[in-house]
């Protein structure tokens, strides 16, 4: 078991958990080596994985999870921890780990109880990683549940503002996504395999045994797709990701709009489009709808907020419902341009939070109508500011232009009207998207000093500095070099295009 | 007969030395007892049931029954040391023997619940499981509360054992004169379903509903569980009402199961539905945190009766399953409760603000028990909600899964009020109320077996596994 790498995933997180857990909240440099440490390994972890993935598939493995390992837990109910990688959960662990390794420099100096964050912090990334390596759909949905519920004390204890009422609604909402999605996967365990085979929860064997009965797949698919939508904040229930960002401390507003909400697109695709693909091609056409609401509501939301949280956080909304739409689109090159605006906005967004969080940090206001030009006060963070504002609204060299153009490109494929004016709608949002995000560069960089106590602010610290600079690497190495995240997911769409063709 | 004479044998040495030990010379019996009893469950464990069955098949002795019995004596067990430091106060210590025996006798009691295959011994079983817990609620002798509580339970005990009673006489009546299990339900299958056997049925439902607090006969649990003695409330609210649901299973499966799908599935549909939803919405509203736990564990009867609806192997080894890490959960929860009410005297949940800061085990003990109550990975709690789900799931009935939705919509409305306790303890800027202590080593001891079974049960697949094998080995679903 311990010779799979992928098991280090999880078992680097609780190990993390048990070195904090002998640390005192005292001693911040014992605390600290632990997280770096930690986070070193996991990042390296990560890389090593990508690579050694992309030499196997270089030398010819086709198949579609590699690295797979399965052991027996709960045997009368045929639950095992299995585990397997493709491409895409490849590149979603390395972004959870440079997410998680930047999210450790940017709480440097986090305050009270900096022991317990970070055991909390910990075991969301435990819980993240466990997601993303799981194949079978219980330990999925536990992993699912175990990144979930530290957000309530994270948010509740470190956060800022409203925090209690932000924490209790966003753990509500999600739990209640959740609770649908449980629902969900039961029903697809019945129905797993045909009359007299062995139920499974393996997703690989589900796929295989193509086994859910049609009258039962449009039901389950509202439950599964509506439960990890709820995560990847699609219109109606988008409404605990605005509060619960601008409320959470700095690094858990990266984990959390970084990789946790991703976390519901990668549900959505894996398990709501990948097992029941005959709903996934009758009931799209809904969530198109829903989801095409949130990308152009949630750029609208930003425009007219003053707060920089809320801004990001609607933003935020607006790109993972980008990444839900171009996913229902159906074909390879939308899905293609979903994966990838997965990544792109998982750093963009992650970097955008850390930012606001440096600002904040100094400024002691996130107000934009308090500050201004901070570019000549302290230009690393503006200049950082604006790359991540230029890589949100698509500027060609970063990796949301990238992104956005592949998912139109890809849904201008589907020739019908309904698909064409949403894709239009859609593709308008770019357009909100600069607005929202030239304002904020003109209002909180540009401009004249507003507040003469803003003049003796510094600039970025070496630890700010460092976790700035990884992530800016990463969304500009995407935006260079998209070619080889093409190279590394292009085989994991085959099999899901493949039962959406058969289910026609 | 192994567990039952065991436990009568720890009763009558317990009995011995307490009589003929002067007032000042009692404390011994807490250890002796403790360990006794320890050493009593893990013999009970260990000794293979020999499938035998006694007083003319009166009485059933098989894998699962033993099981169930051992769920039991955990829960007992982490009530003698939680029980420990308020039983040698000064108001109570010369009755300490008492509390022991009483305890003994009740679970005595439940022992033959669980076995019994004749309505006589049933009856017998279920009021020694009763009415000692009458006595044990009223042992605050100079509390007001107590006094209160103990009256409100012995007439609930004693009006609900009378309409099962009732019940009890219709079935007699419909059987042709038996009580064995085994002749009813030959008789309920040969013949017709009739309007007095549907009264009977709706009899016993409610008779044992009393005893589970399932709403709408839950109305005595909350005043009872505030007034009574903190640790025999959590005694009450875990092995008692444990006791009730094994043999709420074992009567509705071997006696009722051939009207189930008829009949009883839709009263039990409606009941479970009520008493999830209902338990969860009081609780919400509470300040007091043994009332809120009542409340809690109102809602709580409702997941652990979802097993009763599979009605399957499954069904049953997932409601074991669910009862023992109940036990953990709620037992923590309690140990924290009555640890903190010994030292300071506070149960309100107002109090509980800023505890961290002054006793910050006691703290994480808490959060966890209320995680695992809530079912949240990757706690016991989890993993006992989510068995239990499947296992009512697998008949892929549209109506099933209807309830499963249910449930699991209330779960997170419980989460908000368990998230409430976690808020009192972690969030809540108020300077706290209750000053740094050090918790005893009975209480410690407590804590800790909480912690590891709320860690690892659901973790460690091998106790749902053995649960499951010995409902496998035992053949309790067919007719004996």
């Amino acid at each position: 078991m311990f010779g799979n790498i992928l098991i280090w995933f999880v078992i680097i997180p609780v190990l993390m958990m048990a070195g904090l857990g002998v640390c005192r909240n005292s001693s911040m440099a014992a605390i600290r080596a632990v997280m770096v440490i930690g986070s070193t390994i996991l990042l390296a972890l990560a890389i090593w994985l990508c690579v050694d993935f992309l030499a196997l598939r270089g030398a010819g493995v086709d198949d579609e999870m590699l690295f797979t390992g399965s052991w027996m837990w709960y045997a009368p109910l045929n639950i095992h921890l299995a585990v397997g990688v493709d491409g895409i959960s490849v590149l979603m662990l390395l972004l959870s780990a440079v997410i998680v390794f930047a999210g450790t420099f940017a709480s440097w100096k986090i305050n009270p109880l900096p022991k317990n964050f970070f055991l909390w912090f910990a075991l969301l990334s435990t819980g993240v990683f466990g997601f993303f390596i799981s194949i079978d759909m219980f330990t999925m949905f536990m992993f699912y549940e175990v990144a979930l519920i530290p957000m309530y004390l994270l948010i509740g204890v470190w956060g800022t503002g409203r925090k209690e009422y932000s924490a209790m609604k966003l753990t509500l909402m999600l739990m209640g996504g959740s609770a649908f999605l449980m629902l969900g996967l039961l029903g697809i365990y019945w129905h797993s395999a045909p009359a007299g085979g062995e139920l499974t929860w393996n997703i690989l064997e589900i796929a295989r045994n193509n086994a859910v009965d049609p009258s039962w797949q449009n039901l389950l698919f509202c439950f599964t797709f509506v439960g990890f939508g709820v995560l990847g904040a699609m219109f109606p229930f988008h409404t605990w990701s605005p509060d619960g960002h601008a409320c959470a401390p700095t690094a858990v507003s990266m984990l959390h709009a970084g990789v946790l909400m991703k976390l519901g697109g990668y549900g959505c695709f894996r398990i709501a489009i990948y097992l029941l693909p005959a709903a996934a091609n009758e009931l799209a056409w809904i969530f198109i709808i829903l989801t095409g609401i949130s990308v152009v509501y949630g750029a609208f939301s930003a425009c007219v907020q003053t707060d920089l949280k809320y801004i990001n956080a609607y933003s935020s909304v607006s790109h993972c419902g980008m990444v839900l739409f171009a996913l229902l689109m159906l074909n390879q090159t939308a899905m293609t341009g979903a994966i990838l605006q997965m990544l792109s906005h998982g750093l963009m967004t992650a970097l955008f939070f850390a930012l606001i969080g440096m600002i904040y940090g100094r400024t002691h206001t996130r107000d934009i109508r308090e500050m201004g030009g901070l570019m000549q006060i302290m230009p690393y963070l503006g200049v950082c500011y604006m790359i991540a504002g230029f890589a949100s609204l698509g500027l060609p060299g970063l990796s949301g232009f990238v992104a956005e153009m592949t998912i139109f490109f890809g849904a201008w494929e589907d020739a019908d009207m309904f698909h064409r004016a949403f894709v239009v709608a859609a593709t308008c949002s770019i357009v909100i998207t600069a607005v929202y995000i030239l304002r904020v560069v003109g209002k909180l960089l540009l401009g004249k000093v507003h507040d003469e106590h803003h003049l003796q602010l510094t600039d970025a610290t070496w630890f700010e500095r460092f976790s700035t600079v990884t992530l800016i690497v990463c969304i500009a190495g995407i935006g260079f070099f998209p070619n080889w995240i093409n190279e590394t997911i292009q085989h994991s769409f085959l099999p899901i295009i493949h039962a959406l063709q058969n289910a026609i | 007969m192994l567990p039952e004479l065991i436990i009568l044998g720890i009763f009558l040495i317990v009995f011995l030395c307490d009589t003929f030990t002067p007032d000042n010379g009692k404390k011994f019996l807490t250890p002796l007892t403790s360990v006794l009893f320890l050493l009593a469950t893990v013999a009970i464990w260990i000794v293979p049931s020999c499938q035998e069955s006694v007083f003319g098949g009166m009485y059933v002795d098989n894998a699962a029954c033993k099981a169930m019995k051992c769920v039991l004596n955990v829960g007992a067990f982490i009530c003698f040391l939680e029980a420990s430091k308020w039983i040698s106060t000064k108001e109570v210590v010369i009755r300490k023997g008492e509390f022991f025996e009483l305890i003994l006798i009740t679970l005595f009691g439940m022992y033959l619940m669980i076995s019994a295959r004749h309505f006589l011994l049933f009856i017998i079983g279920l009021e020694s499981a009763s009415l000692p817990i009458a006595a044990l609620v009223a042992f605050n002798k100079h509390k007001y509360e107590s006094h209160e509580a103990a009256i409100k339970y012995i007439m609930t005990a004693v009006f609900s054992s009378a309409i099962l009673l009732t019940g009890l006489s219709f079935v007699y009546a419909f059987s042709g004169g038996s009580l064995y299990f085994s002749d009813i339900a030959a008789q309920i299958s040969a013949g017709e379903m009739s309007g007095l056997l549907l009264f009977a049925l709706a009899f016993v439902l409610a008779g044992i509903g009393f005893k589970l607090s399932l709403v709408p006969f839950h109305l005595w649990t909350a005043d009872v569980y505030q007034g009574a003695p903190t640790a025999v409330t959590a005694y009450l609210s875990v092995v008692s009402k444990g006791a009730a649901a094994f043999a709420f299973f074992i009567i509705f499966v071997q006696v009722f199961g051939q009207v189930y799908s008829a009949a009883w599935e839709w009263m039990l549909y409606a009941v479970i539905i009520a008493t999830i939803t209902i338990g969860n919405l009081f609780a919400m509203r509470q300040k007091n945190m043994k009332r809120f736990m009542a409340f809690s564990s109102v809602s709580q009867a409702g997941y652990v009766m979802l097993g009763a609806m599979a009605a399957d192997e499954l069904g049953l080894a997932s409601m074991m399953f669910y009862i023992l890490v109940y036990v953990v959960s709620n037992l923590g929860a309690f140990a924290v409760i009555s640890t903190i009410e010994d030292r300071t005297g506070y149960v309100g949940m107002d109090d509980y603000n800023g505890l961290h800061k002054t006793n910050p085990y006691l703290a994480v003990a808490m959060t966890l028990a209320m995680f695992s109550l809530a079912g949240i990975p990757p706690f016991a709690g989890f993993f006992s909600k989510i068995l239990i789900f499947t296992s009512v799931t697998g008949t892929n009935s549209m109506a099933l899964y209807m309830l499963v939705l249910i449930a699991l919509i209330n779960t997170i409305i419980s989460l908000y009020y368990y998230l409430l306790v976690v808020k009192a303890m972690w969030i809540s800027s108020d300077a706290p109320k209750i000053e740094s202590f050090k918790a005893g080593c009975t209480e410690k001891t407590a804590l800790w077996i909480c912690v590891l079974g709320i860690v690892f049960l659901g973790l460690v697949s091998y106790v749902y596994q053995y649960f499951v094998s010995s409902v496998g080995a035992s053949a309790l679903l067919s007719l004996n």
